[in-house]
């Protein structure tokens, strides 16, 4: 008896004097020396793994951010965590953090079925990507929304939310990050990132239609035709293509009232004190 | 009983619908206006190279080919050139186009218009390629792929056997069909000048099975010209694919990304062929095509001979078609056509068909799980697995993914989402797909 | 106003319902063929088995999934039809319910319901049953053929155990007597054996999968090589040991082997999609299944073989690639 409680020892401290031995060269074999700069980076991210910064995910942009030094550093955001973290990782880092003013994501399309009536019937898969291979879309508009929502499957913020009355995408502007996912799943460009100006008030041009006015007229009440009234009012403002470009250098509070309301068409929107 | 030919892989056999195979072409006649997109080819658009205000006769060059690949553009009426500006095609796109008011009908000169059949070439394979190019053709069966540069045997390749794809394996469309066996002769002579071009001897006139009368006419003509064989090929979709059926005739299968030169084979639509001996040997630029005008909501199907850059509406008129019945236009053929939103759009080189389709039968029907049943895989003609490709497409499987499962060699045919019994628009997936891979 | 559609404009009228309705028709014969054999007992289990999967794959598609209702495509009755087959006909109602359960809601429905489930429902639910309930699993009542109400309840072993007895006695006088008692081949073919209610009949079986090839349902790549294989290995074993225990013909056409190869393991969902994925799939399933028969403790082994199996076939389907079109042969 007394032996065969020595032999059940003996072999199961064998196994486990082996397994040991095996797991200590294992883990000096392939032992990763921990980063702990980009640990303590990692720590600070928002976590979210959106892409949004142009890495893989935030433990990807953790790690670049501890490999880069002070000039690639200043090119490094997180559009997610915006300054605020940008601030922490900067002083984990040592460097001054990149200079960038809050922003979100704005949709500049107001393709509404009021404003802009369907005309045909789309009869396909739900996917905007294929609806604007096929067709110009059912407002007729080659550059309005195709309202099938590819941006708010992209969303990982539930910035966006679908309504199903306009057919249009909705921004919750508190919850977007503005971290570019839906810049790059609408396939006609419809979101931009927006800075918010000092006193978070936003102004942009809510169209994207580069037709002669009387053509995006047709489809689209609220199309910007080109006519330059912003640009006589304030000759920052250019129009190319018939469409209007306002750069993100102008005032949104001192010029977003006066623009807005002057534009015939109502395509320059402006939104006072967003607390983003 | 003789020979037929087919594919061995994938493949499906879709309902036929060939009700206009037995009305002859007619004149479509001329319409008030007349559309001309400058692009109606793969490639460069073409240079305009007249004014707004010019007076056009029929044949009149109004764009000239801009780049390699590229193509002329004639005028196919007579008239004034009224507009010139962007206009939208048929999918409410806007590009490019040039209108013009007909005015009677005058021809170019040059334009030799008698009936009579030319069975003599005097020209070197220079001049052939050299007439085809300033005649505007491109390959008509849909892809629009210029056919002076198909025609041109690239350095170090050798062409050895030239294949006339005279099938139409799509639903409806019977323009080829009706071409095959009115101008029998001309195709022939057609094939004829190609071979001239391309320096070999041989051609193979690719017919399908349900073309009885296509194939009699040919085979008895084919007699008379050596060199010439007619082939029957199997009814099967999509047995008129290029590299289909270069499978089927030589055996010889077209490897991933390569094109039919490669295997020694060029491959030229009827209708191509037809227009190249127009161009060759009557000195006609390409600038009116046959159209079949049917489909379950089309009251008088035909078969039309239509100027380039007639409106769609005309024809759907022309049928005496209430278009208040018809729920989708498609052009082209049910499976690869695609359906329009503007009926005003001009048709062009490339339009083998105005389909006007009405019911459940040719709506999108109710789309339910995948059940795993496997049969995208066993049709699809390129060996793919369109089950993957969605999983990949829909849950972000990435570039590498793609590549690996060869969406790039999907031929667009939609056998998958035709099979598919949960009605799964699996062609939709690998489209996107193909969209991805083309991005990077 | 036009409609605007992706390519193909049209497509095929053989739908899931479709499909679905033709495998219920294949499985008609057998159903005839068990009430024939099995008399009112067996309509009993059938329909019980029937009306539970379908009551409970409504049940979860309407309060629990929410999504598309999959109760019209008739799949739940194949369910019900294939886990009432693979029953012995005096099974208590309650415990069909349990199989039912174990079927519908956490084989199929806890996965995703229709097209995402990794086992065969009905298998699952059987196997779950055979290891809860083995004593009433294993009791098999004698066919009487038209008979509607067995006489006397008898019972007796199916012809896989005795022979798997048999060669196991060796060969004794009593094995002698277990060997006259052997039914006939023809006898085992049109159903005239003790087994479950609808694995009996051979002939009725093979009358679905002609009405299923007939159809296009199925390709003859699974029942062709799943039986092949089986038929092959146990030659072999019975060519090499001589002992009755291998005896190929009876392999074929007693137990489960004829309903697993013909409906269970070419189940769209749980089987590979390729060609090629298939015939691996089948010949693995094969081979399983004469292991099991022929060295486990128990004497039936198609449902665990079809099990298994399943578990390989997102494997399989990732690694088995059908040839590219242009792709070197």
């Amino acid at each position: 008896m007394d032996k065969l409680i020595l032999i059940n020892i003996l072999i199961m401290g064998g196994v486990a004097a082996t397994a040991a031995l095996v797991l200590y060269f294992v883990s000096r074999r392939f032992r990763v020396e921990p980063d702990e700069i980009a640990e303590k980076i990692a720590a600070v991210l928002p976590q979210a793994n959106c892409g949004g910064c142009g890495c893989a995910g935030c433990a990807d942009f953790a790690s670049t951010c501890s490999k880069a030094d002070e000039e690639s550093f200043a090119k490094l955001y997180c559009p997610v965590g915006g300054a605020k973290v940008m601030s922490k990782v900067a002083a984990i880092k040592g460097y001054a953090a990149a200079d960038k003013k809050p922003s979100v994501a704005v949709l500049r399309c107001q393709g509404t079925c009021t404003n802009a009536p369907a005309k045909i019937v789309y009869d396909a898969v739900s996917s905007c990507r294929i609806a604007n291979q096929i067709s110009v879309g059912s407002s007729g508009c080659p550059n309005g929304c195709l309202h099938l929502g590819d941006c708010v499957k992209v969303c990982r913020f539930g910035a966006l939310s679908f309504d199903e009355k306009t057919q249009m995408p909705v921004i919750d502007i508190s919850k977007c990050t503005s971290c570019g996912a839906c810049v790059k799943a609408c396939p006609r460009g419809l979101f931009e990132i927006r800075e918010l100006s000092a006193k978070g008030s936003l102004l942009y041009v809510a169209c994207r239609n580069t037709q002669k006015g009387a053509l995006a007229r047709k489809n689209c009440s609220k199309a910007c035709i080109g006519c330059q009234k912003c640009a006589k009012l304030n000759p920052e403002i250019t129009v190319e293509n018939n469409l209007s470009v306002i750069p993100q250098t102008i005032d949104a509070k001192e010029w977003g009232a006066q623009l807005s309301e002057n534009c015939p068409s109502g395509a320059i929107i402006y939104r006072e004190k967003i607390n983003a | 009983m003789p020979k037929t030919y087919t594919f061995p892989m994938g493949g499906i056999h879709v309902d036929k619908h060939k009700i206009t195979s037995d009305s002859s072409i007619e004149f479509a006649g001329l319409p008030e206006f007349v559309t001309i997109p400058v692009k109606q080819h793969i490639g460069a658009p073409s240079k305009i190279i007249v004014n707004k205000g010019d007076k056009v006769k029929v044949g009149t060059l109004l764009a000239d080919f801009d780049g390699v690949v590229s193509s002329d553009v004639h005028s196919s009426v007579s008239g004034e050139i009224v507009k010139m500006e962007a206009t939208p095609n048929a999918n409410g796109y806007y590009e490019t186009m040039i209108t013009i008011k007909v005015e009677g009908d005058e021809w170019e000169k040059s334009i030799d218009r008698s009936p009579e059949v030319v069975r003599d070439i005097n020209y070197t394979a220079e001049e052939i390629v050299q007439k085809i190019r300033e005649s505007g053709i491109v390959g008509m069966g849909g892809a629009g792929f210029p056919t002076p540069i198909k025609t041109t045997i690239p350095e170090g390749k050798k062409a050895e056997i030239l294949i006339i794809n005279g099938i139409e394996c799509e639903p409806f469309l019977t323009a080829d069909d009706r071409l095959m066996q009115e101008c029998a002769e001309q195709i022939i002579m057609g094939a004829r000048v190609l071979n001239r071009a391309l320096g070999i001897q041989n051609a193979v006139i690719a017919i399908d099975e349900n073309k009885p009368k296509a194939i009699a006419e040919l085979q008895r003509l084919s007699k008379l010209y050596v060199g010439v064989n007619v082939r029957v090929c199997r009814t099967k979709y999509p047995q008129g694919g290029e590299k289909q059926l270069i499978r089927a005739i030589t055996g010889k299968e077209i490897p991933s990304g390569k094109l039919p030169i490669d295997v020694g084979c060029v491959v030229q639509n009827a209708g191509t062929t037809f227009a190249v001996y127009e161009a060759v040997l009557k000195n006609k630029p390409l600038f009116e095509r046959i159209i079949t005008v049917s489909g379950n909501a089309c009251t008088n199907p035909a078969n039309y001979r239509v100027r380039v850059g007639t409106p769609v509406s005309y024809l759907i008129e022309k049928t005496k078609t209430d278009i208040s019945d018809v729920e989708k236009v498609v052009l082209g053929g049910p499976m690869m056509g695609t359906s329009i939103t503007n009926i005003d759009a001009p048709t062009t080189k490339l339009t083998s068909g105005v389909l006007l389709l009405k019911g459940k039968e040719f709506g999108k029907k109710y789309q339910t799980n995948c059940i795993r049943c496997g049969k995208c895989a066993t049709v699809c003609p390129a060996g793919l697995r369109p089950f993957a490709i969605k999983d990949a497409v829909l849950y972000n499987g990435g570039v590498a993914e793609l590549k690996e499962l060869h969406a790039m060699d999907c031929i667009e045919c939609g056998c998958c989402a035709y099979s598919c019994p949960a009605h799964l628009p699996l062609l939709d997936y690998c489209k996107l797909a193909k969209q991805e891979l083309r991005k990077k | 106003m036009l409609k605007v559609s992706t390519n193909p404009h049209i497509q095929t009228n053989r739908d899931t319902k479709s499909l679905m309705l033709d495998v219920v028709i294949a499985l008609m014969p057998a159903a005839i063929a068990a009430v024939l054999f099995f008399g009112v007992d067996a309509l009993r289990v059938i329909l019980t088995s029937v009306a539970a999967c379908v009551m409970f794959e409504y049940l979860a598609c309407r309060y629990w999934l929410k999504c598309g209702n999959t109760t019209c495509d008739y799949s739940a009755i194949i369910t019900g039809l294939l886990l009432a087959y693979n029953l012995p006909s005096t099974m208590p109602c309650w415990m069909i319910l349990i199989g039912a359960f174990v079927a519908i809601i956490i084989t199929k429905i806890c996965f995703g319901g229709l097209g995402c489930n990794i086992f065969n429902p009905a298998l699952a639910g059987r196997v779950f049953l055979f290891i809860s309930f083995p004593v009433q699993m294993t009791v098999w009542p004698k066919p009487y053929f038209l008979q509607m109400f067995s006489p006397d309840g008898e019972t007796g072993a199916t012809t896989l155990r005795m022979i798997k007895s048999i060669g196991k006695a060796g060969e004794t006088s009593q094995s002698m007597y277990l060997l006259n008692d052997l039914p006939e081949y023809w006898e085992m073919f049109l159903g005239n054996t003790g087994g479950c209610i609808g694995e009996v009949s051979a002939l009725a079986i093979l009358l679905g999968l002609a009405f299923m090839l007939y159809r296009k349902v199925i390709s003859w790549h699974i029942p062709v090589y799943y039986i092949g294989t089986v038929v092959l290995l146990t030659s072999l074993l019975y060519w090499l040991t001589g002992n009755v225990r291998y005896l190929p013909l009876a392999h074929l056409l007693s137990g489960g082997l004829m309903l697993g190869a013909v409906f269970m393991a070419t189940d769209y969902t749980t089987s590979p999609m390729t060609i090629k994925g298939r015939i691996i799939f089948a010949i693995m399933c094969g081979i399983l299944t004469v292991i099991i028969r022929a060295f486990s403790a128990y004497p039936e082994g198609v449902s665990f073989a079809i099990l298994v199996m399943n578990a390989f076939v997102p494997l399989i389907d990732k690694y088995a690639v059908q040839r590219y079109f242009g792709e070197k042969k």
